[in-house]
């Protein structure tokens, strides 16, 4: 328990001496997951918006890839990544291992799935008949479409949330393919772990409390930006 | 029995706070301390191999056959890229020491702290073309999925002694002492010495420890 309460006591020394070195941790962590978010946004919203609108074959096979990819195991991704980009891999050539840009492709491979897998789920539940009423309302059929992805815009924050909240979090792809250099690759959960391992608790109670504010404080946002757009249940009786 | 891998630095934490019975550990400063502080009951000799200073081949700070300490210096003189675990690992603690001795603070871009096991850094060296202290049985198991080579070895200061240590019950009432002397007893004793003078000899050449509980 002492270990404990002497831990808390010195993450908040920690914390509150503004340390450059946390700080640095802290601006890369957001920086590196900030970026691989936007782009496995980028990438994974229109391929569920043609997942989740549009029927072709092999659909059914490309939704059950997505939905497996949500889960891959973050410590696969950066060995694979890992394989690629070694001087002996395929793209060794390309210099980016033990870089931040290594870990951004990384971590794009774990959120993109789970962004898009949260699209597919997020579009379907938009009822189709909003379609033909914009169709029938003398909509094209661009406007059609957008009046779909209007009613998908909230959940659409869900699946931003998710990966987000799941590239920030993992360990295994981060270390693997950006090798945790001190200033210019560790992030807060390689540096977690490295703390504890050396038995600094309290600088590791410290970089694990950051990481919790900051996951918390982005789901704050977002959320709240979700729920000024959510309806209120028409039939107060419900409540 | 059940085995935590970890470096020398955070085996000694866990000795200290009784999260282990007994440790096989190779910083012999930190050892000492440890046992000044009574946290050790005991501290045996078990076996030692060496460290080794590897390098890419072309050897760019030029610092083949020198001794380790000046190798050292012109490695921080020419900025030439070094990996070091920065773990707090013996290994660590080692590369520490000669750093001292070679009167250098090293820090800038060429020095590389990975935080990282020997296995993973070393990956990081042969990938970034740099220099890295390392004990030459990890070098030796990874030596065909590395472009390193041995370029300084063979001085007393890159000796590399595995001290066993009991954890010392009456710091810590709940360790098991019995079964770490028993364990102590095993591997001092004549049978795993016999096993450690031969390991690593099908696989690698030539065995990877040199026994040394038995002549002491």
């Amino acid at each position: 328990m002492e270990l404990l309460f002497e831990g808390f006591r010195r993450a908040f020394e920690i914390l509150f001496s503004l340390d450059p070195e946390v700080f640095k941790i802290t601006w890369l962590t957001i920086k590196i997951s900030g970026s691989a978010t936007l782009i496995a946004l980028a990438l994974g919203l229109p391929l569920g918006i043609v997942l989740a609108l549009y029927r072709f074959p092999g659909r059914k096979l490309m939704v059950a890839m997505v939905n497996t990819g949500m889960g891959l195991p973050p410590v696969v991704v950066g060995l694979f990544v890992a394989l690629f980009l070694w001087k002996s891999g395929p793209l060794g050539f390309l210099n980016l291992i033990y870089t931040p840009t290594a870990m951004v492709i990384a971590q794009v491979i774990i959120a993109f799935p789970i962004v898009a897998g949260f699209s597919v789920a997020a579009l379907q539940q938009v009822d189709p008949q909003i379609a033909l009423q914009a169709r029938a309302l003398g909509a094209s059929r661009w406007q059609a479409l957008w009046a779909v992805l209007k009613e998908a815009r909230l959940p659409a924050l869900a699946a931003v949330m998710a990966g987000f909240g799941g590239v920030i979090s993992e360990i295994g792809a981060v270390l693997m393919v950006g090798g945790n250099i001190k200033g210019y690759t560790r992030v807060l959960t390689t540096a977690i772990v490295l703390e504890t391992r050396m038995g600094r608790f309290a600088v590791a109670i410290a970089l694990s409390l950051i990481l919790l504010a900051l996951s918390f404080l982005v789901n704050y946002l977002l959320t709240y930006v979700q729920q000024r757009g959510a309806r209120e249940w028409p039939y107060r009786s419900w409540r | 029995m059940k085995v935590v891998a970890v470096g020398t630095g955070e085996a000694l934490k866990m000795g200290e706070r009784g999260d282990a019975d007994v440790l096989l550990v190779h910083a012999p400063d930190s050892e000492k301390e440890f046992m000044e502080r009574g946290f050790g009951k005991e501290r045996k000799k078990v076996m030692h191999n060496d460290f080794v200073l590897l390098g890419p081949a072309d050897d760019p700070a030029q610092i083949r056959g020198l001794p380790v300490v000046k190798a050292f210096k012109k490695i921080a003189e020419k900025k030439a890229n070094f990996v070091s675990r920065g773990d707090n690992s013996g290994t660590h603690n080692k590369e520490i020491k000669i750093w001292a001795l070679a009167a250098t603070m090293p820090s800038g871009d060429w020095y590389i702290q990975t935080g990282q096991g020997m296995g993973a850094s070393l990956k990081m060296a042969s990938e970034k073309r740099a220099y890295i202290l390392s004990d030459r049985g990890t070098y030796f198991a990874m030596k065909d999925n590395l472009d390193l080579e041995v370029l300084v070895e063979g001085e007393n200061l890159l000796f590399n002694p595995y001290h066993v240590i009991t954890v010392n019950p009456e710091k810590n009432p709940k360790v098991n002492y019995e079964g770490a002397k028993a364990f102590m007893n095993f591997i001092t004793g004549e049978k795993a010495q016999r096993i450690i003078k031969d390991f690593g000899k099908d696989e690698y050449g030539e065995p990877l420890f040199t026994p040394d509980a038995l002549d002491s």
